[in-house]
């Protein structure tokens, strides 16, 4: 059956909108397949504009992955800024991909990657532009299934009446498995409708399809318990794990769009999971556990992928990518491989030791020297105890001037407040710590043009972190703390003119904590907002705060309850039936660590502490050094 | 603190420069001119041009852009020049470079550069603008229209704030192709500020009211200077002669 091509339809809406060219497709490495020579059609979405989707690694991953595949095509689709939504809807085209301009409704799978639970409103935008019922149980055998994945999916109980399914963990595999299953239900001849397909999805045990879960609930409104309704369909459905990156090499050729984008360079990542520990983290935990990419597969990744591209920047990408066991080596080789094609390196850079120095030295060897970033995340020594972020003052500060006196010009620090446990003191003593950043640049230079930029994040309590159970701070809170701190700041003013505050009203994280730690019935809310126009939530010049909240209440949903309540240790929590591998015990243990001020060590360096995921899910760290090298160089012109 | 500067000798000078002629075609001339300058910069780096830098902590690459047609106009008559810092053969640099750019920025030309600035050659530009949904009837009356007027003033929202430009004394030729379809042919001479292809449509609705039903399809035909006869000539011809005549 031909599909149509929007495009000619399209066309002449473009020069009446916003960047047009973020619509046409067509980039370097971008992979059009003819519809009728493959089985299976996957539409990828990321559930943002086109300029934060198209870098996303995940979504390029997965392209290639499946565009590999001789029985598949995938296309990308992204969500489209509000000016072009009203010319679709006035023109009545649907919601397309921007390889083929394919209508999304005739695909036979819409995978959404969800950074952030803040692009539910954009999925259900896509969705209803794409004539897709907004409600999977309204949805037949001609509409595709919905797949939700990326990290939000870890908690996908708040769009579960209008995604089909979800899969938790590394999407490289599980593709696959989807896949088979779609290619052989559809030769089949459908056996068994959509229901069929579902049902089979959710046996494998790595396919979450709530329909197949019904929730109860306590008068109090707690949950009961959250049990599978039919035969066949498993009590928990767990995460996926690649478990030796160096056989997923992805993206091989990384799309390179022309239109401006948040990341425009090359990135690879170097390792996945992380073992740090940090009790705030989501990514930390739900990753585990770490695995390394070899030296020699980052060389070759990384020189692959700058002759697809011709991009200017490396990015070395992970969790904490100084702690590759051979980031040394690794920095060291790519700045002699490039030191001749103005091709610099970066990595993001958190840990605050010396080390730190001498690589970001060897990262900027014949560049600028810019701007340090560095990641504290709690204003004071006891609050980081409680975050389990290992850093002194006194270790920040050393490493600080060094840099200093190395050339560099600029520290950034990254905090978060609203942290459990958190009083005034705690964050007003950011304050004292960017001062001394600014004496100790001081000193280290003899100049007093030096900077420091303290950027601060209002904090989530998220799904399968130690800090599940938190209690949110109201924003009222957060704001008034970070108020004062700003006061404390400019009090010294000979200090204070150096030191620039950047951060973010507390409201919208109230709200990315409902929905982060929501339930089905936030659902509702979601859907409200959506109807009365909420769109790119993430975005703060679209993003309504009273929307959200008036919305909460004609659905009946205290906003309260689900962010600023503490939870007790037996509250069956929303995603307890997905398994991210780590023991919901020893989370716990973690959080009344962490009330106890009591530190954990990484497992990387000390003994297993056993947070359950390599025991659950038959994984193990991999981690160097190998001893080996990047590939022997092949010169380049 | 002393201020650091690069290691190393200073970037290698030019030793030879390229004038390329490029395309912007199809759903690719929605392309604005950082998009393009982006993507021309990693297709040197794909195609391995040895490319002139200037010096400092970040270099680039040496490019001079020439008038580049606004977003959403195709062209078959853009061009730019190139400083290399070691000699090469221009028709591979073109191929090497039409390979490494995607479908619908297209290289057309490559040719080492003559006497003379190219920039000053620019002398005006022929258009072809489609009116969808206008008659052959009503395209001729409001080109009679303008042509009857000695000036036509028409407003337009610069980075500078609005401003008032007269299209009328820019406009060279304009006249419909035959056909049934409202085509015209335009030629306009380059002022500053640039009287564009939209100038000319916002003239046309004030002396006749014309309103295409949807947006007008433009391409530039032509850059160059303008011949005897009043038309848009090659503006590389003089590089191609001196090309011809070198060992």
């Amino acid at each position: 059956m031909p599909v149509l091509n929007l495009f000619p339809a399209l066309e002449p809406l473009l020069p009446k909108v916003s960047k047009p060219i973020q619509y046409v497709g067509g980039e370097l490495n971008a992979q059009v397949t003819d519809w009728d020579s493959v089985a299976v059609h996957w539409a990828l979405m990321y559930p943002d504009a086109y300029e934060v989707g198209l870098p996303n690694q995940g979504v390029q991953i997965l392209y290639e992955v499946l565009n590999e595949r001789d029985d598949t095509l995938a296309e990308r689709t992204y969500a489209v800024w509000p000016d072009l939504e009203a010319l679709l809807r006035e023109h009545g085209i649907s919601q397309f991909t921007v390889d083929a301009h394919r209508p999304v409704a005739a695909f036979d799978l819409l995978g959404v990657s969800f950074s952030t639970e803040l692009g539910y409103t954009n999925l259900l935008t896509a969705l209803d532009l794409a004539g897709i019922p907004l409600h999977a149980a309204d949805r037949d055998e001609s509409h595709p299934i919905v797949v939700a994945g990326g990290h939000a999916a870890f908690n996908p109980e708040p769009i579960a009446d209008f995604v089909d399914a979800a899969v938790l963990g590394d999407g490289e595999q599980v593709v696959g498995t989807i896949t088979d299953i779609v290619r052989d239900w559809k030769q089949e001849g459908r056996p068994g409708g959509r229901a069929e397909l579902l049902v089979r999805l959710a046996a494998t045990g790595g396919v979450y399809v709530p329909q197949c879960y019904d929730v109860s609930y306590l008068p109090d409104g707690r949950i009961e318990s959250i049990l599978p309704n039919r035969p066949g369909v498993p009590e928990r459905v767990t995460k996926h794990t690649v478990l030796n990156l160096d056989e997923w090499p992805y993206p091989k050729a990384p799309l390179v769009p022309l239109a401006e984008s948040v990341h425009e360079r090359m990135s690879v990542e170097i390792f996945r999971g992380c073992t740090r520990g940090c009790r705030f983290c989501q990514a930390g935990m739900i990753t585990r556990p770490v695995r390394e990419r070899s030296i020699e597969t980052v060389g070759e990744m990384v020189d692959r992928g700058l002759r697809a591209t011709g991009f200017e920047e490396v990015g070395l990408l992970s969790l904490s990518s100084a702690d590759h066991s051979e980031i040394g080596e690794m920095a060291k080789q790519l700045a002699d491989r490039y030191e001749h094609d103005k091709i610099s390196l970066s990595l993001p850079s958190t840990r605050v030791d010396a080390f730190n120095i001498d690589l970001a030295n060897e990262f900027s060897r014949s560049g600028r020297r810019s701007g340090l970033t560095f990641a504290p995340e709690g204003g004071s020594e006891r609050l980081r105890r409680v975050i389990n972020k290992m850093v002194s003052k006194d270790d920040l500060i050393r490493t600080v001037s060094t840099a200093y006196a190395q050339g560099w010009r600029q520290v950034k620090l990254y905090f978060m407040c609203g942290l459990p446990t958190e009083t005034d003191e705690d964050v007003l003593e950011i304050a004292e710590m960017a001062h001394d950043v600014i004496r100790a640049g001081r000193e280290a230079t003899g100049s007093k043009d030096i900077r420091c930029t303290v950027s601060i994040g209002g904090f989530v309590p998220k799904p399968h972190t130690p800090f599940q159970w938190a209690s949110q701070c109201a924003p009222d809170v957060v704001d008034d703390r970070l108020r004062k701190l700003r006061a404390a700041i400019n009090a010294d003013r000979s200090l204070g003119r150096n030191v620039g505050m950047r951060y973010h009203d507390g409201e919208p994280s109230l709200i990315e904590g409902l929905l982060s730690r929501g339930d089905r019935r936030v659902g509702a809310v979601i859907e409200a907002v959506w109807r009365d126009g909420g769109r790119f939530d993430g975005w703060s010049e679209h993003f309504s705060f009273q929307r959200w909240v008036d919305c909460a209440a004609s659905a009946g949903v205290d906003v309260g309850w689900y962010t600023t309540r503490e939870r007790d240790a037996d509250e069956v929590l929303p995603w307890d039936h997905l398994d991210s591998g780590l023991d919901k015990q020893w989370l716990w243990d973690d959080w009344q660590d962490a009330m106890a001020e009591f530190e954990q060590d990484d497992c990387r360096w000390t003994p297993c502490f056993d947070c359950g995921v390599c025991s659950n899910l038959g994984t193990d760290i991999q981690v160097g050094p190998t001893g080996r090298s990047l590939l022997p160089l092949v010169p380049r012109g | 603190m002393a201020r650091r500067t690069p290691d190393g000798p200073p970037p290698p000078p030019v030793v030879q420069r390229l004038r390329v002629r490029f395309a912007k075609r199809g759903r690719l001339r929605f392309t604005s001119h950082r998009d393009f300058a982006r993507a021309f910069e990693r297709a040197l780096r794909r195609a391995e041009v040895p490319m002139a830098y200037s010096a400092g902590f970040s270099p680039h690459p040496k490019i001079s852009y020439v008038g580049a047609a606004p977003t959403g106009v195709a062209s078959e008559a853009e061009y730019l020049e190139i400083g290399l810092a070691r000699e090469c053969d221009p028709e591979a640099v073109g191929a090497a470079l039409d390979a490494a750019l995607p479908d619908g920025l297209d290289i057309v030309e490559v040719l080492p550069a003559g006497p003379g600035s190219l920039a000053e050659r620019m002398q005006a530009s022929h258009w072809r603008i489609e009116l969808p949904g206008v008659s052959v009837g009503e395209a001729g009356d409001a080109l009679r229209a303008l042509h009857a007027e000695e000036s036509v003033p028409v407003e337009r929202l610069t980075k500078d704030g609005r401003r008032i430009i007269d299209v009328r004394p820019a406009i060279l030729a304009v006249a419909l192709k035959p056909g049934e379809r409202a085509i015209m042919d335009l030629v306009v001479r380059q002022v500053t500020p640039a009287v564009r292809p939209d100038d000319i449509l916002a003239a046309l609705r004030i002396v006749a009211g014309l309103a295409p039903a949807a947006p007008p399809v433009v391409v530039r035909l032509a850059q160059g200077p303008i011949d005897e006869n009043g038309a848009v000539s090659d503006p590389l011809a003089p590089d191609r002669a001196t090309a011809r005549t070198s060992p």
